[in-house]
């Protein structure tokens, strides 16, 4: 192991910081590579997996996978039977299965009943069809807000409801996710499924947008 | 508490994002941190139940912090109560990891 100094332009020594040209790691990082470290070594984790967990969330998982099941909802009403029965088996039926095993709820927008969907605990979330939840999600004021003021929170994302609208908000458990399913845009009889899928965006299948319109 | 009828607004909170896609980890230790955990529950070495009550405890310890800050010590707290490793090895090997940086020219992978 190389100990050679880089430090050749006369700095005092003895305080970490003042060496110079070589690295630093912020305490979080160093936390987090002394954890894995310590477990891989004693063999409860491996970095490889470690790795695949990575990519897989960032590239496979994500909320595509909702916005499939969201359309396919609008176009096939069996399937929307099926998701209001047994949200887990449809969802699953898709190729969508949680590695928390947890139990999926589909539950549907309609003309007189918008639904939004909090984690007060902590931050459930339906990993298999969103993927990892948004900053927002996970911040204490949209946790509180979201039970004590549901349309106020509504307001913030841009959303107003008619009156006549209640908003149903709906508290995540580690045993029970739930999915939003968005109504369907006006204007989009003539859409297949890829492409309305397109109009299902993240905070649609959370309650707090809209699907998209066509443009 | 007529006070909390209605919340701050999400919309002025600084780094708070509401619409569109965002990278789901700002640093790659909070996906290090995330996986590490999803791994663990895969092994079979705690319950996603206990995952969760651990986060919750965290989340609701009074510390405000960032959300995977909690994350990483509800993790650190749930190993050493398994016993996968001690508080005391954290540490160490956490002084480890400082001292590894400060030896190792910038730019070069850091390795104990």
């Amino acid at each position: 192991m190389s100990e050679h100094h880089n430090d050749t332009h006369g700095h005092a020594h003895g305080h970490s910081h003042d060496h110079g040209d070589n690295s630093h790691l912020d305490e979080m990082d160093a936390r987090v590579r002394a954890l894995e470290s310590l477990l891989v070594e004693k063999g409860y984790v491996e970095s490889a997996a470690i790795d695949e967990i990575i990519q897989t969330y960032e590239t496979k998982i994500g909320p595509r996978n909702g916005a499939h099941v969201v359309a396919k909802a609008w176009t096939e009403p069996e399937f929307a039977q099926r998701l209001k029965d047994d949200a887990t088996a449809a969802i699953h039926s898709l190729g969508y299965t949680s590695r928390q095993g947890e139990h999926m709820e589909a539950v549907f927008n309609s003309d007189d009943t918008h639904h939004l969907v909090v984690c007060t605990l902590c931050s459930c979330y339906p990993w298999s069809v969103l993927g990892l939840p948004p900053t927002w999600y996970k911040s204490p004021p949209f946790r509180s807000k979201a039970v004590i003021d549901p349309r106020g929170v509504l307001a913030d994302f841009g959303i107003k409801l008619p009156d006549n609208v209640a908003v149903e908000v709906h508290d995540s458990t580690a045993e029970t996710r739930y999915l939003v399913i968005p109504q369907r845009p006006a204007g989009t009889g003539g859409l297949n499924a890829d492409q309305l899928a397109d109009l299902v965006n993240r905070n649609s299948m959370i309650g707090t947008a809209f699907a998209d319109n066509p443009a | 508490m007529p006070e909390c009828k209605s919340g701050p607004e999400l919309r002025q909170l600084p780094d708070m994002v509401l619409d569109g896609d965002e990278p789901v980890f700002n640093e790659p230790w909070e996906a290090q941190a995330f996986a590490m955990t999803v791994s663990l529950y895969e092994k079979g070495q705690f319950t996603w139940d206990e995952w969760a009550s651990a986060l919750t405890a965290e989340i609701h310890s009074g510390e405000i912090r960032d959300y995977y800050r909690h994350w990483l010590i509800a993790l650190e707290k749930l190993v050493t109560a398994k016993n996968l490793t001690s508080a005391g090895a954290l540490n160490q090997r956490e002084q480890d990891w400082h001292d590894a940086a400060a030896r190792t020219p910038h730019g070069e992978p850091i390795e104990l």
